[in-house]
């Protein structure tokens, strides 16, 4: 079975590593390029799992998440939070959003995939 | 594109074009913040580029980058935090790390050599602004880690690995009498399930790291009609046969520390919780109460959940984003395919040309479906070239945000307080022009700070503000793109200019000159009125070369000054280098193009309208006015002066000084739409000519710049008892 993503980030750069580290088969893997745009992708897809950054435009990681959790069909969805904070607050407000886990930036890609799987697999 | 780049380079490729556009977002937020926009959106911009920079340059191992940006960030959240006041020299400071944070892109990118001893000096003057202590204490969580891709991992097949939702689990793994077994007692609380965690994938997870054995504690499960589906009600307590210490034990559990009960630890003699099938008809009174497990031998890590909250989640209040700009969809196109596209519409354009004169010689009817086809033909040819040409076109922001930047710099190398006003940033130019209009603006921006704004103590004298001013303007003006470089100076001092001119042989001391004659000598090859050669614009490119460069786009530059109140060099500008609307005209059976926008009308001559001003120099009546004609023949050199002009024909042209000219052909003969091509290299330079096109009928012919003409011919001629050769 493949993992369906969607990854939130307003990075350019973030969003291509994260395509190519979960460049498998197991993976598929959509992108947006802020919360709201993540609003947006996730009304046409039901990801298994997403993955966001926390400083977006528009609409940051925390609004993004309470407005997923909001939605009945992605109350369990498992949501990591992309962040460059390994600053626990910072994880621990995620939470208080919703978030499922977190993933701090650099991320090493093995990590990624095996957090993936680990909430969603 | 190509295919055979690795990917990895491919992402670091895109993540340094990335950059350019944060590093200008910075730009823009900070300059907003100068401007006294000091909303927490801005802040949040700001704050937001530098954060994505270090977050990138951390996945490619670019230390320097992330040690530099990573402070700067720090910095600049304690502004967001509004911790840290935005004052004038915070803001000096900001502007100067931002200069400096795109020095070590752009080393990074290029694998040049780090300016240290600068990061060095900001980085402690950012340490002062912060406050040491804070510095410190960050300084040890963002650690950078080349992103390496092993692209043949091997990660397993995660449904393969699916356990069975069994009671006891076996792995696979090496059984083991030495290997010690640690005990987990795991029970969620009901909040785990709302972050969308899921107990069975950390069970699974655990599963990995060794034997396990686990037991489900079934005892607060209530009946059916009194439970809650979305509630915990289970817990388990597991033994894991493992070399695996605590602290990897622990870390499977890292999402859900603080949302259920943990005990991680040694095991002890023998399991202290025993299965338990649920009694029916036995109701439970409350599944809230974690579970203790009698174990008190054991270190457990069971972390509350209120410890790991701080004061700084309150601080950060999540307010939704004041300028919600709708995404605009973008496609990366490689500039090679632009290219090619943009050559291919110039050939369309000329085979459309070519396609209408034969048309036209075959005789049809205008009216004929042929025509009215080709009319259409030629219309979509049009539009199509519009279209392809505002693919190439980009605002000039990226270009005006970096003369920013020399203004700052070429301000504090000599002293003075200037600063640098922009108008029109969107104004979309040819992205070639803009390229090459960076080092020609720079040095003008150079020379304004340099030489056009006076020095504080001499502002003050004549008392104006001790902060100058420079305007770098763009617009849109008939066709072409107009960008002004004014400056609040005092002017040129049109004596000392004529002085150096005659010192340095370039002009005779008796000649007469107008202001704006004057101040065109700054153009000349060998000209600097710098009298100390400072660090600035004293490096040997004078004003010719910006001219040259200038023209060579196709532009023309003048000068425009009044003393006391300043200097505004003005460029123009064509839209595109690709396409041009001429007027194709014919001089001593030669062939030319004349840019159209130039000419006001065009005017058969009759000898009425005709006075001599002087031997060899007429002029014509226009409406009252006098306008000097100039013989384009002879001034190309393509025939001596005839003395008739009877019947010939002049183009009025107006230069950008606003004095009108007379250009003298022999015959017009058609006006369209051209294709500039590029004369070669090693095509001898001659004033006036600008370029080349082909025309439909195959032939080629040369386009004029006639103000360049206009320019050179008469100041030659006034000078021709002068030094200039």
């Amino acid at each position: 079975m493949t993992i369906e993503v969607l990854a939130v980030d307003d990075s350019r750069t973030m969003r291509n590593m994260i395509k190519m580290a979960l460049n498998t088969d197991d993976f598929d893997v959509h992108t947006a390029d802020d919360g709201q745009h993540g609003l947006e992708v996730l009304a046409g897809i039901a990801p298994d799992a997403i993955i966001t950054d926390i400083n977006m435009p528009r609409m940051d990681g925390f609004q993004f998440i309470d407005a997923v959790r909001d939605q009945d069909k992605h109350r369990a969805t498992p949501i990591l939070v992309l962040t460059t904070e390994s600053a626990p607050e910072l994880k621990m407000k995620a939470r208080d959003a919703g978030a499922t886990g977190w993933i701090v930036k650099p991320f090493d890609p093995t990590k990624l995939i095996k957090a993936l799987q680990m909430v969603a697999g | 594109m190509s295919d055979d780049m690795d990917p990895m380079a491919e992402i670091r490729a895109s993540f340094f074009i990335e950059c350019e556009e944060l590093l200008e977002a910075l730009q823009d937020g900070l300059q907003s913040l100068e401007d006294g926009e000091t909303d927490s959106e801005t802040i949040n911009v700001v704050f937001r580029a530098v954060h994505s920079i270090k977050g990138g340059a951390g996945a490619f191992g670019l230390e320097n980058l992330v040690r530099f940006a990573h402070r700067y960030e720090t910095a600049l959240d304690e502004v967001r935090g509004e911790r840290l006041a935005i004052t004038d020299e915070a803001m000096r400071l900001f502007f100067q790390a931002a200069d400096h944070l795109s020095d070590l892109v752009r080393v990074s990118r290029d694998d040049a050599e780090v300016p240290s001893e600068r990061s060095a000096e900001l980085l402690a003057q950012l340490d002062v602004l912060i406050g040491e202590e804070e510095e410190v204490e960050e300084e040890i969580d963002f650690q950078p880690a080349a992103m390496v891709l092993d692209l043949d991992l091997d990660i397993g097949d995660p449904i393969e690995d699916m356990p069975s939702a069994a009671i006891t689990e076996q792995s696979s793994g090496a059984e083991e009498v030495n290997t010690p077994t640690i005990e987990v007692v795991f029970k969620p609380f009901p909040e785990l399930f709302e972050t969308g965690n899921e107990p069975f994938h950390i069970l699974r997870a655990l599963n990995e790291i060794g034997h396990v054995s686990t037991e489900i504690v079934l005892e607060d499960l209530p009946t059916l009609d009194t439970i809650e589906p979305e509630k915990p009600y289970i817990s388990w307590h597991t033994s894991i046969t493992t070399h695996a210490d605590i602290a990897e034990i622990n870390s499977v559990f890292e999402f859900v520390e603080g949302l259920c009960t943990l005990e991680v630890g040694p095991k002890v003699q023998s399991v202290s919780v025993t299965k338990q099938d649920t009694p029916s008809g036995d109701e439970p009174e409350t599944v809230e109460v974690p579970i203790q497990v009698p174990s008190p031998q054991t270190p457990a890590t069971e972390k509350p959940v209120e410890n790991l909250k701080s004061e700084r989640i309150q601080e950060t209040e999540r307010t939704p984003s004041k300028r919600s700009n709708p995404v605009k969809s973008v496609v990366r196109v490689d500039l090679d395919r632009i290219e090619r596209l943009v050559n291919l519409v110039g050939e369309l354009v000329i085979n459309q040309a070519m396609l209408s004169q034969s048309l036209e010689k075959s005789g049809l009817s205008p009216h004929s479906d042929a025509m009215n086809g080709l009319d259409e033909f030629q219309r979509l040819t049009r539009d199509i070239q519009d279209s392809v040409m505002m693919i190439r076109a980009q605002p000039v922001k990226s270009l005006f945000q970096r003369m920013s930047r020399i203004v700052r710099e070429a301000s504090a190398a000599v002293n003075k307080d200037v600063r640098l006003i922009t108008e029109g940033e969107n104004t979309e130019v040819d992205k070639t022009v803009i390229e090459r209009l960076a080092d020609p603006l720079t040095h003008m921006i150079r020379n304004a700070v340099d030489h056009g704004v006076e020095s504080k103590a001499d502002r003050q004298g004549s008392g104006k503000p001790a902060q100058g001013t420079v305007t770098l303007t763009a617009s849109h003006k008939s066709g072409r793109v107009i960008i002004d470089v004014s400056d609040d100076g005092n002017g040129i001092n049109r004596q000392r200019v004529f002085e150096i001119a005659v010192s340095k042989g370039l002009i005779s001391d008796d000649v007469s000159l107008t202001d704006t004659e004057i101040d065109n000598l700054l153009f000349l090859p060998g000209f600097s009125t710098a009298a100390s050669v400072s660090d600035l614009s004293g490096r040997g490119v004078g004003m010719d070369v910006v001219k040259t460069a200038i023209q060579s786009l196709g532009g023309r530059i003048t000068i425009h000054s009044e003393a006391g109140t300043g200097t505004k060099f003005s460029i123009s500008l064509p839209l595109t280098l690709a396409v041009l609307d001429g007027m194709i005209i014919e001089v001593a059976g030669e062939t030319l193009v004349v840019p159209l926008n130039l000419i006001i009308e065009t005017l058969t001559l009759s000898d009425h309208q005709l006075d001599q001003i002087q031997p060899g120099l007429m002029s014509i009546r226009v409406r009252g006015e006098f306008v000097p004609i100039f013989d384009l023949g002879v001034a190309l050199g393509y025939r001596n002066p005839i003395q008739n002009y009877q019947d010939c024909v002049v183009l009025l042209i107006t230069r950008e000084d606003g004095q009108r000219s007379a250009i003298l052909v022999d015959e017009i003969r058609d006006q369209r739409q051209v294709v500039i091509k590029g004369l070669d290299e090693n095509f001898y330079r001659s004033p006036g000519i600008a370029a080349a096109t082909i025309l439909g009928d195959g032939q080629i012919a040369l386009i004029l710049d006639p103000t360049d003409i206009l320019y050179e011919t008469p100041f030659q001629e006034k000078t021709e008892h002068g030094a200039l050769a």
